[in-house]
């Protein structure tokens, strides 16, 4: 930071973190350390503890069980106001009677600095934060974007010990959030403060965090860095929740599976024989324009191509199964919607998805 | 359309015609009275409004009742407001609870509470003060409902929950959130809250009169036996008086409205006016 250049990052530690509401487990034993400087993204659906475990973190509500660590000082038991934690929040919370200079000095008059210091360093945040020119607007004043920017120069001006961010971006638009993505991002590393950023955007998480956590109905189901979760995912929920994924049909056989006569490897050799719904990522489907129009169990007709940018994501639909392909736009030009097309499966290895391995066999 | 325009403005100045005359016809009758001279055809006199000051009794009760407004006021604030930010943070299933015990006085008779409370007070005047803003606790109760309805509008109007999480999480101690938070963000419902309490006691007579205290009602009261002409004078002014704290109340909403902040003007509900019941003793 550009006030004293030292990094405040200190090691989190959630040990065992459990709190039930009035008999709903809403956090189930979620133990997870996060070193000095480093983000960590809790991915998860809605209603699945991402708010409860932030809340923990912070103080503003109280464990049923387990522990909260700051650089190996237990704070479990420290009120909300003396944990000397930086949040910004899913709604606006700028407070509505003060400017974003008054807003973002706040946490540092509740420390006795002195009005002057106050102000210099209000305005370095609010500059680091790209906002100089508007230290006396209101929040009123202020576009969504740009009060979630006040809200973090606000959380970081306190030199927090840990950085909480609860959706800071959920209820900006696709542009803006993009971009304050990548800002948050820019600060974080700047100031190199241990931050606990929440979503539920599976591609915010993995482009912003060092290592991202996918939780599910309370517990965490995986914990890596972006790419593990993405290409390695440890389980069939990770695997659906983090980016699209075809569910196909096949049948497991010592070690592999069959799908549609293509042969592909298993995450885990161990599954037991039978039919079995492979998950298979669009980005492993590659299209040929289908010249000799021959069928076959991978052969079918291009029902739409959306393009994405970069990418496009062409849908082909198999007569018995819809399958989606991800490939580069310059490819998916070749095969305009339908075009009769042959699909091949690279042999990446996939997972088997639980829930339907049991009713294929029933 | 622009003559449905005329019409509808015409019916608006109507109904606000009547309305003004319904409240003015009866205080200017009251300040004519007031200004009468003794005799049948003598000219008209403000010595009636003179001799307010050079009353003993009704400068102390005016005094006094001011303090109790005062009091009652800060009273209510103080229990009430902490109270209401902390049920719906913490213990949001007691809300109705709280809003039920806060409505009832509304629908007690203020006579029923009296006889009710008269024991304690005599108590309290033999044990430890009999002095008159005691009368606070029991206005205290009176003011409740009213004061109640516009605190809730003002922390319906505010994201209570995260704007006191923000607080807290940048270091404020409960107190401060109350004071640099919650408070400056409802100053409509919490100037609302105090100026209808602060009204109510001002015309408050039934209370005062049966536990024995003389507030301004009751002297008014007194003071009709001897000079009507003052009495009368006594309950316009304080008539006014309670009109211009009303008046303020309702333009201290509307401009924090234009100003575009995001604390709404709550509607003033105007609690028991301000009618002397020394009125209906002039009658009698
Ligand atoms: N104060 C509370 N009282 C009772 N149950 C609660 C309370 N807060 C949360 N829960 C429950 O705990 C579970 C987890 O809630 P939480 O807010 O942590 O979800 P989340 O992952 O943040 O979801 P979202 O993405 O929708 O914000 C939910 O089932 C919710 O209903
Ligand atoms: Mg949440």
């Amino acid at each position: 930071m550009s006030t004293n250049g030292s990094k405040l990052g200190v090691e989190v530690r959630l040990e065992q973190l459990r709190r039930v509401f009035a008999g709903v487990v809403a956090l189930d034993e979620l133990s997870l350390t996060l070193a000095p400087g480093e983000l960590v993204a809790l991915l998860g659906p809605s209603g699945c503890g991402k708010t409860t475990a932030l809340r923990l973190v912070a103080g503003l509500d109280e464990v049923t069980s387990g522990k909260v660590l700051f650089g190996g000082t237990d704070v479990t038991t420290l009120g909300a106001n003396k944990r000397d934690v930086g949040m910004v929040f899913q709604a606006y919370s700028l407070f509505p009677h003060m400017t974003a200079r008054q807003n973002v000095a706040f946490g540092l008059q509740m420390r006795h600095v002195d009005e002057q210091a106050r102000n210099r360093r209000s305005d370095e945040m609010l500059e680091l934060v790209g906002l100089s020119g508007y230290a006396d607007r209101f929040a009123h004043q202020l576009s969504g974007g740009q009060q979630q920017r006040v809200a973090l120069a606000r959380a970081l001006a306190i030199q927090p010990k840990v950085l909480l961010l609860d959706e800071p971006l959920s209820a900006l638009d696709a542009k803006v959030r993009g971009r304050l993505r990548d800002e948050i991002r820019r600060v974080q590393l700047e100031v190199g403060i241990t931050t606990l950023f929440v979503t539920h955007d599976q591609e915010e998480a993995l482009a912003i965090a060092d290592r991202v956590g996918v939780m599910n109905k309370g517990r965490l189901e995986q914990l890596g860095p972006p790419t593990t979760i993405y290409s390695r995912p440890a389980t069939p929920f990770v695997a659906e929740f983090v980016g699209l994924t075809n569910r196909m049909e096949g049948e497991v056989k010592g070690g592999e599976v069959i799908v549609r006569g293509t042969r592909l490897p298993l995450v885990r050799p161990d599954t037991p024989d039978g039919t079995a719904v492979a998950l298979v990522r669009p980005e492993a489907v590659s299209l040929a324009s289908d010249g000799d129009a021959g069928g076959g169990p991978l052969v079918g007709t291009v029902i739409a191509v959306a393009f994405l940018g970069a990418t496009s994501r062409v849908t082909v639909d198999l007569g018995d199964m819809i399958v989606l392909a991800q490939m580069p736009t310059s490819q998916a030009a070749a095969t305009p919607a339908g075009s009769r097309v042959s699909l091949t499966l690279r042999p990446d290895p996939v997972l088997i998805a639980r829930d339907e391995t049991a009713a294929a066999e029933a | 359309m622009s003559r449905r325009r005329i019409r509808l403005q015409a019916l608006r100045i109507a109904i606000f015609a009547l309305a003004a005359a319904f409240f003015l016809v009866p205080i200017g009758a009251m300040f004519e009275f007031s200004t009468r001279g003794i005799g049948v055809a003598s000219p008209r006199t403000l010595s009636a409004w003179a001799a307010i000051p050079s009353t003993p009794e009704l400068a102390t009760a005016i005094t006094v009742s001011l303090e109790l407004a005062l009091i009652t006021s800060l009273l209510m604030l103080g229990l009430l407001l902490p109270t209401m930010v902390w049920v719906r943070l913490r213990l949001p299933r007691l809300n109705r609870i709280v809003e039920f015990i806060c409505l009832m006085p509304l629908t007690v008779p203020a006579i029923a509470l009296v006889v009710g409370i008269k024991p304690l007070y005599i108590w309290i005047s033999l044990n430890f003060t009999d002095s008159i803003l005691t009368l606070s606790f029991a206005y205290l109760i009176l003011v409740l409902p009213y004061a109640y309805r516009s605190l809730d509008a003002g922390l319906a109007a505010i994201d209570l929950k995260t704007l006191t999480e923000a607080a807290r999480s940048l270091g404020a101690g409960w107190g401060t959130v109350m004071l640099r938070v919650v408070v400056p963000n409802m100053p409509a419902a919490i100037l609302n809250a105090s100026l209808l309490s602060a009204s109510l006691v001002l015309g408050e007579y039934t209370f005062a009169n049966l536990l024995n205290y003389e507030n301004l009602q009751v002297a008014i009261q007194y003071v009709s036996l001897v000079s009507a002409g003052t009495s009368i004078a006594v309950a316009v002014a304080s008539l006014l008086f309670a009109f211009v704290l009303l008046m303020i109340l309702s333009f201290a909403g509307s401009r924090r409205r234009r100003g575009g902040r995001v604390v709404p003007a709550e509607t003033p509900i105007a609690p028991v006016a301000t009618v002397p019941p020394s009125l209906l003793a002039e009658g009698s």
